[in-house]
């Protein structure tokens, strides 16, 4: 989830290890939904500096936290997982990574994330001296939001925030979820903490809950999930109309702005556009499209346009992904988002769930093999991702190959490596296919 | 009709000189790897023994780790499909084949016609690669040919616990430093390779038919110690080394009798 980086940026500055490359080729132009999104993410960073200068109170979020009740209570939040991947995707998260693992004392084997944005935090807090790529337009929070259905490690992570900048933590636990269902006490449980929340954050910040606004905002929201999820939708047609990565950069409208209405205009927009390339037979993928895969886990950050440079070589698109696709939330009121905060994201799903979401979007896209991104950052995902490749193999027979990398550290990942692997499955998909073709 | 092929790996080159796809003319390995005089020595070499001149050629690929950086040929294949058809043609009846080369492991399960149909890589670091027993070699002081023989003498091999290699190295310095006879502590390490690269290949199903390739296929105490843990024989053929070469051979020689075009 990248605070709009798109893979053009990404070439402009060079990492640490390819100072070398050559010259960035001429940037072709941005489609307009991808101008509205950039609009979005300034505007969004610089309500929360004006807001901080009016002496209100900002927060700083997890990815998956309901919204929608920051954005009914007119609260400015700013999302730190999505600035990290921003940081990393630029190549700029070195001296955080440094400062993080050093002076600050935090082990490496950490999500490089959360080691990102402790190593900022500590720099707006005074005590470290990291310059700021982006001039801190992370501004320092006055408290934080969090939920432990995405990532378990997320709640030490906020603790550790909370105790830096003595600021409060105001928390969901949303539990493991076992089975391929949800119970109603879960559900109960999961409400009486969102209405205590909402009690509490009122009381913290001096806004008032304002039922009216909230249903005008869970309208809004419902309006951009499903935009969203029909966007991600679109991949389905052959060729896909857009180079499967690009979706990602979408992502910030649904993890930081899902209540709002900019989201709609820029996801209609961008569905608009899609159906404009379906419409022509067109695409955004910049050769033909030969094979068609899934991506299993978080975007490799870093190397995002390695991995588009490889795959594009030999033909690839990436037309479906868990990672976009975990944001498509359906709920309407507050027990309708206790229920569905029980049963998102990873950490809320049982492998049962997983599996066939997966097998379900590898027939709805035609895939022909999938890609799992093996991240050192987060072992929850790396727990589930072996069993899920060989349950899925051997159910659907769809070839697959794995890499090591990382969602925010670049030390983690081998360009050479990542080609052969892409290289060895490019061979077995088109045995595939040329076995299909003669019967 | 003559096709080469030529598996420019990370720590040797091996060229090979195929005849109308099955007949082997000439091969060769030189222990030197991409970025040397290795793959120019290999090619040189091999044309030597063969009596034959690169006119004489008429299709070339190239596989191995330093495949993206040779000029003269015309496709490049991953060494994953050129390990898979090399075995096949050296030993048909294989359908897992194990290859540890300078600085990766790979498991590959292959069909009866010798195609590419899943296969597994190693992770993260150099453990379980021929680099590993390199490194290995040169604590102990001795050639790294000299590595398998002489863990066959092991009475009680020690147990090498990190998968780290420069951890590792600490681990058999510390062996070495406690008077540990040699020849355990190689054992010790031909099986911490093993026990990595069999867990790697069981990910892909229980194997029926299996082989080793590459030049660590030439170590006995691996193949012994991979025997052990995947808990069946483990083939070896003489020309393991050159497998992947042999592969990139036959895979020319179809791409040019089928027509398919030249992807440089």
């Amino acid at each position: 989830m990248s605070e709009n980086v798109t893979s053009q940026d990404k070439n402009v500055t060079a990492s640490p290890d390819n100072a070398a490359a050559p010259a960035p080729k001429p940037k072709r132009p941005q489609p307009k939904s991808m101008i509205m999104l950039g609009e979005q993410t300034k505007t969004l960073f610089e309500n929360a500096r004006l807001a901080k200068e009016c002496g209100e109170k900002v927060g700083w979020s997890a990815s998956i936290f309901p919204q929608e009740i920051a954005e009914t209570l007119g609260l400015n939040i700013l999302y730190p997982e999505n600035h990290a991947a921003g940081i990393a995707a630029r190549h700029q998260a070195d001296p955080f990574l440094q400062e993080c693992e050093g002076p600050l004392g935090y082990s490496n084997d950490m999500c490089a994330y959360a080691k990102v944005n402790l190593a900022y935090a500590s720099v707006l807090n005074g005590e470290s001296s990291v310059t700021l790529p982006d001039g801190g337009k992370m501004v320092k929070p006055d408290f934080l939001l969090l939920t432990n259905n995405i990532c378990n490690q997320l709640t030490k992570w906020y603790e550790n925030l909370a105790r830096q900048m003595n600021i409060p933590i105001f928390f969901i636990d949303t539990c493991y979820n076992p089975s391929d269902y949800v119970t109603e006490t879960r559900v109960r449980y999961v409400r009486a903490q969102i209405d205590q929340l909402i009690v509490d954050l009122c009381s913290f910040t001096g806004k008032t809950w304002d039922e009216a606004r909230f249903k005008q905002v869970m309208n809004i929201s419902q309006r951009n999930s499903s935009l969203w999820e029909r966007a991600n939708d679109l991949m389905e047609y052959k060729p896909a109309p857009l180079s499967g990565f690009e979706l990602f950069n979408y992502m910030s409208c649904m993890v930081c702005n899902r209540g709002k209405e900019s989201s709609t205009a820029i996801l209609q927009q961008l569905n608009d556009e899609i159906e404009e390339h379906i419409k022509n037979g067109t695409s955004t993928f910049p050769v033909e499209e030969q094979y068609r895969v899934s991506w299993d886990g978080i975007a490799c950050w870093p190397y995002l346009s390695h991995n588009l440079r490889t795959l594009k070589k030999y033909g690839i698109n990436m037309v479906a992904s868990s990672y976009g696709k975990a944001w498509a939330i359906e709920y309407e009121d507050l027990d309708g988002m206790a229920r569905a905060y029980c049963f998102a994201s990873t950490n809320g799903d049982n492998a049962t769930t997983m599996i066939a979401r997966r097998m379900e979007a590898l027939k709805k896209f035609d895939c022909e093999g999938t890609i799992y991104h093996v991240n050192r950052s987060c072992k929850v995902m790396d727990c589930q991702m072996m069993e899920v490749q060989r349950q899925i193999s051997a159910k659907t027979g769809i070839p697959f190959t794995s890499f090591d990398g990382d969602q925010a550290d670049y030390r983690n990942y081998s360009e050479a490596q990542f080609e052969t692997r892409i290289q060895g499955l490019v061979e077995v998909m088109k045995q595939n296919k040329e076995a299909r073709a003669n019967g | 009709m003559y096709t080469f092929g030529i598996d420019i790996g990370s720590t040797s080159s091996k060229a090979v000189i195929l005849k109308d796809g099955v007949e082997l003319t000439a091969h060769v390995v030189v222990p030197l790897g991409t970025g040397t005089v290795g793959p120019r020595h290999a090619r040189e070499r091999v044309f030597e023994i063969s009596g034959l001149k690169p006119e004489d050629i008429r299709y070339t690929i190239v596989t191995g780790y330093g495949r993206m950086n040779c000029d003269y040929a015309d496709n490049q294949i991953s060494e994953l499909s050129c390990h898979a058809r090399g075995i096949h043609y050296l030993l048909p009846t294989v359908n897992t084949i194990i290859d540890i080369g300078g600085q990766d492991a790979k498991a590959l399960q292959i069909s009866d016609s010798g195609q590419l149909l899943a296969f597994q890589m190693n992770d993260k670091c150099a453990a379980g690669t021929g680099r590993f027993l390199d490194v290995m070699a040169r604590v102990l002081n001795v050639d790294i040919n000299e590595l398998g023989p002489l863990s066959e003498k092991a009475e009680h091999p020690v147990s090498i616990s990190n998968t780290c290699t420069v951890f590792a190295e600490s681990e058999v310095i510390s062996q070495l430093s406690s008077n540990i006879p040699i020849e355990d502590i190689a054992a010790g390490i031909h099986n911490s390779v093993a026990k990595r690269v069999a867990g790697m290949a069981l990910r892909l199903g229980r194997a029926s038919t299996v082989a080793m390739s590459g030049g660590v296929a030439l170590n006995v105490g691996v193949v012994h110690a991979m025997e052990r843990e995947m808990g069946c024989p483990v083939l070896v053929h003489p020309l393991c080394q050159s497998a992947g070469a042999i592969g990139a051979a036959i895979l020319a020689w179809e791409k040019f009798t089928s027509g398919e075009g030249q992807l440089k």
